[in-house]
Order: structure tokens, then C-alpha cells, then sequence
């Protein structure tokens, strides 16, 4: 290879590398603030590196499990009621007012974004769902026990004189 | 084999090579996007908790990881472009680049039109979302760049650096859903474990990922000819090219 093509390399191979170790320190130095939510157990107890606890009246998200069994619903408004768990063994109230996203189910992951009105309780402005990353035809999910029913909707009882 | 490879530096071969590849090309596309499309929209099982409304993830999918294997073809062809100074390597790179933007934009497209039902949001500032944008800004920059020098050989090196630079953003689109939360799902398709999705649903998804490979490696070679023509329009081939086309 010719001395002139060498030195061109060279500065090419030196521009990827200092970009790439300035790109990988500026992401180290950022990386908790990259995460798109908190989990439950990170507003109990601190994030795991920082060990920073969200304050009281702060807006954040929240990401986790819907746990089993905890979705209350108010039967006059869309006010609801659920807890969000994680693995670590965190849980954290969410209450909401607006309409669930078509795939929210207990047991479901979400991302809900609101205020923390109190610790363990947040007051949700927007629930997002979070899909996983498996896919398969409703007899596989039959077949493997991962039947997911849509939420049961209370019978609204009809109005008097409303017809389609 | 390097002297080989060298020869195809020439234009008048590097544009004949690309001619005699294009008919392959745009028959394996068509034939690959046209089985993987109709299997995929018609004949896959619906997924158990989205039913129909998965099926975007053909067109997702395939748009998304072209995205990015585009941009590795771009960054790559500036690299000996500016390192081998070969001008057609250049040309290369600079007529991927707005392919490249297109099939960012659907990707971005087709995300946010499947991301409103299912996750109850057009966008959200997550990772992997993020920087995807980043990657259509990425193209848009080499294209502006590309285009704003007269002089074709200034205009490649300074776009093939901003494309070489832009090279560290891909390894954080494809792991940014590994090392933060995200409200984007993790790789359903992996290489070294089985895939977390169904052979029935996932064979007419690679056939897609294939095809649209060959569509953008087609459309490329349309682009990289008629750059060709278009930086040696003196050169005596093409004065004989275009002679022969009129007398016919």
C-alpha cells in the first residue's frame, strides 16, 4: 500500500475509533437518564446505581407488570385502579381516568407516565401498553398456557330510549 | 484477486457490472417481497393478543433492519471511497443514501401507525425510536452534503466522513432496547437462539427481510448507473452509449 493511501487509513480508522470511544463514554456517563421509565422498585427504593428516589409531586414514568387481581374499576367513570409490579419485588399504585390501550390486560406490561402523588401511588395522565416480544397464533398461546383474556367489561345497563 | 477487484473501479466497468447484475436483482426482489407479502398478509396465523394488526410487522420489520444494513453498505463504500480515493466507491455510497432515508421513513412510518393501537402512543422518546430518527437525520445529512458541492470529489469526502462518523449510531439502535428500558420490544428474531415467534409467522418475515435486500441493492444499482452517466458524461463510452441509444 502506498505511504499516501496508509496515512488516509489510518486518519479513517483513528476518526471511527475516537468517535466510538466518545459516543461509549457520553452513553456510559448518560446511561440511567437513557431509560425511558422508573420501575417499581426503583421508586421504593432508589435507582440501583444512584440510588435516587423520585420526590413526591415529581412527573416520571413507571414501567412494570399490571399484577394479577388488582385492576379495580369505578362503575360510574373510566376512573381505575391497578398495581404495577417488577421482578426485583417492587409494587406501586396507579390510578387513571382515560381510556386503556387496546392490549392492556392484568398481568401485561405498561408504561404509565403521571405524577407521583404520594409514595407507592401515582396518578397516571397517559398509560402506554409495552409488547413483548413473543408472538405466536392463539392455539400456540392455548397450547402454552398464555391464554390472555381481554379485561372483563361490566354490563353497562342500557339507557332508556338510546337505540342504535 | 486485489487486481481483480480493482478493475471495477473503472466506470465503464463498475457501470457495465451493475447492469448485468440489476435483471437478478429486481426478479429475486419481486419474487421474494411478492411470496413474503402474500404469505405474511394472508396465509400467517393471527398473533394471540394483537390479532390482524401484527401483520405491519412485515413491512416493519423488513424496513427497519434494511435501515440499517443500507447504512453499513453506505459507510462502507465511503470508507474505499476515501481511503482507496475510488470515485465509483463514492458514487456508491451516494446513491444508497436516499434509498437509505426512504426505508428509515417507513420504518419510523409504520412503527408509529402500529405503535397507536397497541401501545396507545404515535411516538415516545425511547431509545430505540430516538435513534432511528437519528439515522433518517443521519441520511438526510449525507444527502444535503452530497449535494451542496459543486465539485463532486469535495462533495463525496465531505458526506463520506459524516457517513463514517454516523456508524457508531447502529450498534445503539440495534442494543438500545438491551441496555435500557424501553418502551420498544426487544429483538424477536435472534441468530443465536431460537426466535420468540412461530415458524409459520417468522419464515414469510425473513423472506421479506431478504427481499427487501434485493429491492434496495435494485434500486441502488438503477441510481449508481445513472450516477455514473452522470459524473463521465465527456468520457468517450458514454458519448458512444448515448449515440447508440439514439440511432436506435
Amino acid at each position: 500500500m502506498n505511504p499516501r493511501r496508509k496515512k488516509r487509513l489510518t486518519l479513517a480508522v483513528a476518526l471511527i475509533a475516537g468517535v466510538a470511544a466518545v459516543a461509549s463514554l457520553l452513553l456510559y456517563a448518560l446511561n440511567s437518564n437513557l431509560n425511558l421509565f422508573y420501575t417499581p422498585y426503583e421508586i421504593v427504593n432508589g435507582k440501583n446505581d444512584t440510588g435516587v428516589k423520585p420526590e413526591i409531586g415529581q412527573r416520571i414514568r413507571v414501567g412494570g407488570m399490571v399484577t394479577m387481581g388488582s385492576m379495580k374499576r369505578d362503575p360510574n367513570s373510566l376512573h381505575v385502579e391497578f398495581a404495577v409490579h417488577d421482578s426485583a419485588g417492587g409494587e406501586i399504585t396507579v390510578t387513571y381516568d382515560d381510556l386503556l390501550p387496546d392490549l392492556f390486560r392484568e398481568g401485561q406490561g405498561i408504561v404509565a407516565q403521571g405524577v407521583l402523588v404520594e409514595s407507592g401511588k401515582l396518578e397516571a395522565s397517559e398509560v402506554l401498553a409495552k409488547h413483548d416480544e413473543n408472538y405466536m397464533p392463539p392455539e400456540v398461546a392455548e397450547a402454552m398456557g398464555q391464554k390472555h383474556e381481554k379485561l372483563d367489561y361490566p354490563e353497562q345497563k342500557s339507557t332508556e330510549g338510546y337505540q342504535y | 484477486m486485489w487486481k481483480w477487484l480493482n478493475s471495477y473501479a473503472d466506470p465503464e466497468r463498475s457501470y457495465k457490472l451493475a447492469g448485468t447484475l440489476l435483471p437478478w436483482f429486481v426478479c429475486l426482489a419481486i419474487a421474494l417481497i411478492g411470496v413474503g407479502t402474500t404469505w405474511g398478509l394472508l396465509f400467517a396465523p393471527m398473533d394471540y393478543q394483537q390479532g390482524d394488526s401484527f401483520r405491519i410487522i412485515y413491512i416493519h420489520v423488513p424496513a427497519a433492519s434494511m435501515s440499517m444494513a443500507a447504512y453499513m453498505g453506505m459507510a462502507t463504500a465511503s470508507f474505499i471511497g476515501i481511503v482507496w480515493q475510488i470515485k465509483a466507491a463514492d458514487w456508491a455510497a451516494a446513491s444508497i443514501a436516499p434509498i437509505g432515508a426512504v426505508i428509515t421513513f417507513i420504518a419510523l412510518f409504520t412503527g408509529a401507525a402500529w405503535g397507536k393501537p397497541m401501545w396507545g402512543t404515535w411516538w415516545v422518546w425511547d431509545a430505540r425510536l430516538t435513534s432511528e430518527l437519528v439515522l433518517l437525520f443521519l441520511y438526510l445529512g449525507v444527502i444535503a452534503l452530497y449535494a451542496s458541492f459543486e465539485d463532486k470529489v469535495l462533495a463525496a469526502r465531505a458526506a463520506g466522513i459524516l457517513a463514517i462518523v454516523g456508524v457508531v449510531n447502529i450498534p445503539i439502535i440495534k442494543y438500545s432496547v438491551d441496555w435500557w428500558s424501553s418502551l420498544h420490544q426487544p429483538a424477536t428474531i435472534k441468530i443465536t437462539e431460537k426466535s420468540t415467534m412461530t415458524g409459520d409467522m417468522l419464515y414469510p418475515l425473513i423472506i421479506n427481510i431478504f427481499g427487501f435486500g434485493m429491492m434496495i441493492g435494485a434500486i441502488t444499482l438503477v441510481r449508481f448507473r445513472a450516477e455514473v452517466l452522470a459524473r463521465n458524461g465527456m468520457r468517450p463510452w458514454v458519448r458512444a452509449l448515448a449515440t447508440q441509444e439514439v440511432s436506435k
